[in-house]
């Protein structure tokens, strides 16, 4: 079955489904056949989340991927990418928030999370090439640590010769209307980074 | 028009065009997005509630049904549990519009209690079931459901799951129905309506009669398909598990059923005719193949494919190679990821919910649990909630530890919504039965865990009109509970103390109300904590309130040799209870506060 195949990983909380209506959407404007699913429930207090997204030129069945079968990892959590790292296939990118959110089980001493190295080296085992954005410091910048799935949004647009604007309708449609600029700042903020990749 | 949908959305968008008049239901995951969506996109044309729990919201959309209205009932997959009773009449009564029932089983278990399997309930309440497989069907599902109610005067269920639920697909959009039925004067039909045994015992004949015909419908009906392609593999299918199936078996012919009780036997056995190998494939228990193996075909399925669980496209490739029904695929090459930290859910940093289980914790006391984010207290590093099982459980629960003669005084904890719901008969049953306890009430003024409902303790309906606020103390008083007292949820010494008192209690059961809003109806953190790392002495205590925002700093303490903690001002909502039980007076409050939202 021929599509692009994308995964978003995070931390319920982070506004990853948010993120996957965006690329659902682009898809669909961009005359894809579409097809996504989340994991919601439980997962948004502070849990593993994950969307599952695939944009087609032939019709969709199943809307979740297996392993071995993502083009393209947006991982909101280090940790949480690496968690995710066998969905990728040899030639996939992953984009790398480099915002640690450690467990609860880390912070009290259970479990040791991984070093930014470990994390990094295993990756760039997995696929063919890896991109560590801090979207956080630049969502802090903007002065909105909430728009960190928007600049990462920005980063992904430019991995697509699709027109910005399919982008920039599909955050307005998604975001609250009260916190649009910030996101269009944001998104512009994303592609900034994602040309300097 | 052609639009991405949820499952949810589009079972809304289904309710809208067929002129659905009154939908209700209780919140559940994963079905409580679609009357969130009919509150807020079709509040025009569709009233929508939020009825106190699903038994209730049956016997509204029955009401509504009599008086000659469309209407929807929506249900997670153990609300079915509790409206069964209520909609095993409606067989027997029938109706004057069009009633229809979703349920969104939760295959997977990835919020619920447990896995039924919700098509049984198709054939115990004598009850037609269609069963979509994507948001387009959903939609149109919904519509049809609505018109072969009324055809067939019967209600219809609806069988979503989880994976069609929070998936989105292409939809495309009609208008809602012109000609829909308009409300009239109640019918003074007591034979038909009223389910009397002298009139009930008639209607069993009626309601085999009408399976007969149903059964005729569904043999030509459109909702079951035959997709003839490869006639070696033939494979009988329906909902999610379909689309996987055409994913993994793309040559293979298809027999996809949307009308999945009673199933169509002719079409059945002229499918099985032509194929040469007949496979069932269906998530959770042999539904369909039970059934048509009592047709006398030749059939597989449980035999390959597990009875539990999700059999996503993965799995389903990995057990046909094992069945010999697909050639093995090369190994995937994967990496060892090693042992991972976990990362459990957790309360949200500035849970109203966090001081009450580091008392329950502190205090080791046996804990009833019930269905909410407060279920979260069974977790590490609060171990503190040691039941849970269903809506309302926790308080019968504690009256039977109560009467067991076990040495130990229990607590129960439950929530203001899952009160309304099904907690308010069991607490009656204790004053009445002279039950000893101690109920917490935990109110955060919402129905946090399925996203921020409204119940009967608050003051706006899902369609935002203002209401009564139902005052949980004054009710409780009502109840005769000799001991209510409310205390601020946020105040870790004022919990401890008055859980103590409650222990204490002899003269029935005590209840203890938390009142705290949750951080998501309130909105308002307030500036968040730092700690002093010159008074931190590492002890790790604020670790024990288990908050994702308290987190350990690269400073260590040379005397014990461990990290100090340090707060993570983007994560802090400045509730303040890691503040209150540092016994240095370490952890202080900021000044400034971070844009959130």
């Amino acid at each position: 079955m021929n599509s692009i195949n994308f995964l978003i990983c995070g931390v319920g909380g982070q506004g990853t489904v948010v993120a996957s209506d965006i690329v659902s959407e682009v898809g669909l404007k961009a005359g894809f056949h579409v097809k996504k699913s989340d994991v919601l429930g439980l997962a948004v207090r502070g849990g593993s989340v994950i969307s599952h997204i695939r944009w087609g030129r032939d019709e969709i069945h199943a809307p979740m991927v297996g392993q071995k079968e993502v083009d393209l990892m947006l991982a909101f959590e280090p940790l949480e990418g690496l968690r995710r790292l066998n969905f990728m296939k040899d030639s996939g990118k992953i984009i790398l928030n480099t915002q640690k959110i450690p467990p609860i089980s880390v912070n009290t001493g259970r479990e040791e999370y991984p070093s930014m190295e470990k994390i990094l080296g295993t990756l760039r085992r997995g696929v063919a090439q890896v991109f560590p954005v801090d979207a956080l410091a630049k969502a802090l910048e903007l002065g909105n640590s909430k728009v960190v799935n928007i600049v990462l949004i920005g980063v992904l647009s430019t991995f697509f010769t699709i027109d910005s604007q399919h982008w920039k309708d599909s955050v307005k449609k998604f975001v609250a209307p009260k916190f649009l600029e910030v996101n269009l700042k944001a998104f512009e903020a994303g592609r900034e980074i994602g040309a300097s990749l | 028009m052609k639009v991405l949908l949820t499952g949810n959305e589009a079972i809304a968008r289904g309710a809208f065009e067929g002129g659905v008049a009154v939908a209700c239901g209780y919140p559940g995951t994963p079905s409580s997005e679609i009357l969130e969506t009919v509150a807020r996109d079709y509040r025009d044309s569709v009233y929508a509630e939020w009825s106190v729990n699903e038994k209730v919201a049956m016997d509204v959309a029955a009401g509504a049904s009599y008086s000659g209205v469309r209407s929807m009932v929506t249900t997670k997959l153990v609300g079915m549990n509790v409206l069964s009773d209520s909609l095993f009449y409606l067989p027997y009564t029938g109706l004057e519009a069009g009633l229809v029932v979703v349920v969104c089983d939760d295959t997977g278990m990835f919020s619920s209690q447990n896995e039924q399997d919700n098509r049984w309930y198709s054939i115990l309440g004598k009850i037609p079931m269609l069963e979509p497989s994507d948001s387009q069907e959903c939609k149109d599902m919904v519509v049809e459901a609505l018109r072969l109610s009324e055809r067939f005067d019967t209600p219809f269920l609806i069988r979503s799951e989880m994976r069609i639920a929070h998936s989105k697909s292409e939809v495309i959009l009609g208008e809602r129905e012109k000609e829909i039925p308009l409300p009239k004067n109640f019918p003074r039909d007591i034979q038909k309506y009223n389910c009397n045994a002298l009139f009930a015992r008639k209607k069993r004949e009626v309601i085999v009669r009408r399976f007969h015909d149903l059964k005729e419908f569904s043999e030509t009906s459109n909702l079951n398909r035959v997709i003839l392609q490869d006639t070696q593999m033939g494979i009988i299918s329906s909902g999610i598990v379909y689309e996987y199936a055409r994913e993994v078996f793309p040559s293979a012919s298809f027999l996809k059923l949307g009308m999945i009780h009673p199933l169509p036997e002719r079409l059945i056995r002229d499918f099985a005719k032509r194929c040469k190998t007949l496979i069932v494939i269906e998530q959770l228990d042999p539904f369909l193949e039970t059934q048509i193996k009592a047709l006398g075909i030749e059939v597989k399925g449980k035999e390959i494919f597990p009875p539990y669980d999700e059999i996503l496209p993965e799995k389903m490739r990995e057990c046909a190679e094992k069945a010999g029904l697909l050639k093995p695929s090369s190994p995937k090459k994967v990496i060892d990821l090693g042992d991972l930290p976990t990362r459990a859910a957790v309360f949200c940093p500035g849970c109203p919910h966090r001081a009450t289980f580091y008392a329950l914790s502190k205090l080791k006391v046996p804990v009833m649990g019930d269905i909410g984010c407060y279920n979260l207290g069974s977790l590490p590093p609060f171990n503190a909630q040691h039941t849970m099982g269903s809506m309302g459980a926790s308080i019968g629960q504690l009256h039977g530890v109560s009467v067991s003669g076990c040495p130990e005084r229990a607590v129960a904890t439950i929530g203001d919504s899952t009160f309304f719901h099904a907690g308010m008969p069991p607490l009656v049953n204790m004053v009445h039965n002279r039950s000893k306890g101690v109920v917490i009430l935990m109110d955060n003024s919402t129905t946090a865990m399925t996203g921020h409902q409204d119940h009967p303790g608050m003051n706006k309906t899902l369609m935002g009109v203002s209401t009564e606020r139902v005052d949980i103390q004054q009710l409780v008083e009502a109840m005769k509970v000799k001991f209510v007292k409310s205390v601020n949820a946020f105040d870790v010494k004022e919990v401890e103390n008055t859980l103590k008192e409650c222990l204490a209690w002899d003269d029935g059961p005590a209840v203890m109300i938390t009142k705290g809003e949750c951080i998501f109806v309130s909105r308002k953190p307030k500036p968040a904590y730092s700690v002093d790392l010159n008074k931190c002495v590492a002890c790790e205590t604020c670790l024990k309130v288990g908050c994702s925002a308290v987190v350990k700093s690269e400073e260590v303490n040379p005397k014990n040799k461990r990290k100090k903690a340090r707060i993570d001002p983007v994560l802090c909502n400045g509730c303040g209870v890691c503040s209150q039980v540092c016994p240095t007076g370490a952890i202080f409050q900021t000044q400034e506060l971070e844009a959130k939202e």
